[in-house]
This record gives structure tokens, C-alpha cells and sequence, in this order.
């Protein structure tokens, strides 16, 4: 397990700079994570990464699909606030592990 | 697997899908929509059967074959006799089913799959040859069906570096 100091706090994190502890998770390492990526983040990306960090504590397994039906946003908004990887990066960002889900 | 440790990432696929049934159509869905997902562009091009999965009167009644199919079991595993296959209804019905466990899984219908694909800035077309051999016109399909190509019109699209063809 690899260890990263982002946004001044040291945090474990996996090969693919994944978070180890959701746990660990600010507002500035999303901001510093979404740098890394190229992402700027507004209110409504926290609003995602909000949901995302609610529904995996809640144990749901993550698609592109179900984000789309949260009502915070559809898919096409998604794709627009997560350019490359609605699921991928908007979970890296929201400080949860990478969701191994194929839709 | 790090994407960012693979010298040279897959930037486009073509994919192309020639049946109508539940499991081609789906594996042709499944690559697409994984593949936008990912960051990579996607072409899907349907043609022949195929066709059925953007035809409005089709798209939400493609089944999966239950007669010559080997690998089609009872659920628990048994083996499913072909002769039961060809009973009225026993298609409908394992189709049904099959459609029930991927909803399970939250996957989509096809319309709705479509969708998800074009969302991410996926394109798909439909087969000029195969619309003419089923007497298929454009008004025919699905609405975000981008366009009727020729196989040169296709072929156009698939250039350009790490770009790949799969044919389902």
C-alpha cells in the first residue's frame, strides 16, 4: 500500500492513486485529485461526489446508470462533468474505490 | 489494470454487430458503452440481424435462440432439451427471464442502453445494404441513430492510430 501526501494530508492510497479509507477524504484532496485529472470542480460535481460517497456507505454497488436516475444529474450531464471517466474519475475524486461495474 | 502503465491506450473501437439476438446484441452494448465509459470513442455500426437492435418495432423484442443453442441450461444448471426449445412460448419465456436477471444487474433495455452509449458521445449506425434487403427506411429507426452508412462509409470512420474493429 502506497502512501501520498495530497492537499497536505498523508493518505493511503492503491496503484491507481485510489483511496484506501474513504474515511480519509476532504474537500481539498477532491480539489487536489480533480487537478491531477484536469477537472475543476463546481457545486455540482460536489453534489455528485456527494451522492457517490452516501451510496457507497450505503453498500451500492455504482453504475453510470444509477448516478443517471439520482436525479442530481442524467448521464449526459455526467459524461460533462467527468470528461473520459463519469464513473471512473468521479469516484477517484470522491475518495471511493473504483467501482468494478461494466454499465 | 493502470491504464497509465500501457504505452499505448486503446483510443477508438468499431464495433460492428450482425445479430439480432439477446446475447450479441448485448455484448455489442456492453463493449460500446464500456468503452465511452473509459474515455474511448465508439462507432457501433448494426447490420443484418443486428438491425433489429435499432429498428422502433424490434429494439424492445429481441430474444436469445433456444433451439440449437448448446450452451442453454434449465435454471440449476441441468440440461435443456432442444425439443423443449421449439414449444410455443419457451422462447418468450427464457428470454423474459434472461431480461429479469440483467435488470438484476442493473443493465438496461436496449433503448435505454442506446441512450447511455449516445450520452457519452457514442455514435451508432445503421447498415445501408441490410436497411434496402429488409426494406428498412431511416424513420424506421431509432431516433439517435446517427446516420445509414455504406461499408466504405464505415470502413472511413476506423482510421487513425490504436483504433480496433470487433466484430460481435
Amino acid at each position: 500500500m502506497a502512501q501520498k501526501t495530497i492537499a497536505g494530508k498523508t493518505v493511503e492510497v492503491n496503484a491507481e492513486g485510489y483511496l484506501e479509507n474513504p474515511s480519509d477524504w476532504t474537500k481539498e484532496i477532491a480539489v487536489e485529485i480533480a487537478d491531477e485529472i484536469g477537472i475543476r470542480l463546481t457545486d455540482k460535481h460536489f453534489e455528485v461526489l456527494d451522492y457517490l460517497r452516501k451510496e457507497h456507505a450505503a453498500g451500492t454497488q455504482l453504475s453510470v446508470r444509477r448516478v443517471g436516475k439520482s436525479g442530481i444529474t442524467d448521464i449526459k450531464g455526467l459524461y460533462e462533468l467527468f470528461p473520459g471517466g463519469p464513473l471512473k474519475y468521479s469516484s477517484k475524486i470522491a475518495g471511493i474505490p473504483k467501482p468494478a461495474s461494466c454499465v | 489494470m493502470n491504464s497509465a502503465t500501457n504505452e499505448t491506450p486503446l483510443k477508438k473501437v468499431c464495433i460492428i454487430c450482425a445479430k439480432g439476438n439477446i446475447e450479441d446484441v448485448y455484448a455489442t452494448l456492453v463493449l460500446a458503452n464500456g468503452a465511452v465509459m473509459e474515455g474511448i470513442e465508439a462507432k457501433v455500426f448494426f447490420t443484418f440481424f443486428g438491425l433489429d437492435a435499432i429498428t422502433k418495432n424490434q429494439m424492445k423484442k429481441i430474444h436469445t435462440g433456444t433451439v440449437g443453442n448448446p450452451a442453454m441450461r434449465m435454471p440449476g444448471g441441468l440440461p435443456f432439451p432442444s425439443i423443449l426449445g421449439m414449444l410455443p412460448g419457451v422462447e418468450a419465456g427464457v428470454s423474459a427471464m434472461m431480461k429479469s436477471q440483467m435488470d438484476k444487474l442493473d443493465i438496461p433495455p436496449v433503448d435505454e442502453f442506446l441512450e447511455m452509449i449516445t450520452a457519452g458521445g457514442g455514435e451508432v449506425y445503421a447498415c445501408k445494404l441490410a436497411m434496402d434487403m429488409f426494406k428498412l427506411e431511416e424513420k424506421d429507426l431509432w431516433e439517435g441513430c446517427s446516420g445509414v452508412l455504406t461499408v466504405g462509409d464505415f470502413y472511413g470512420m476506423c482510421g487513425g492510430e490504436n483504433t480496433q474493429i470487433i466484430f460481435t
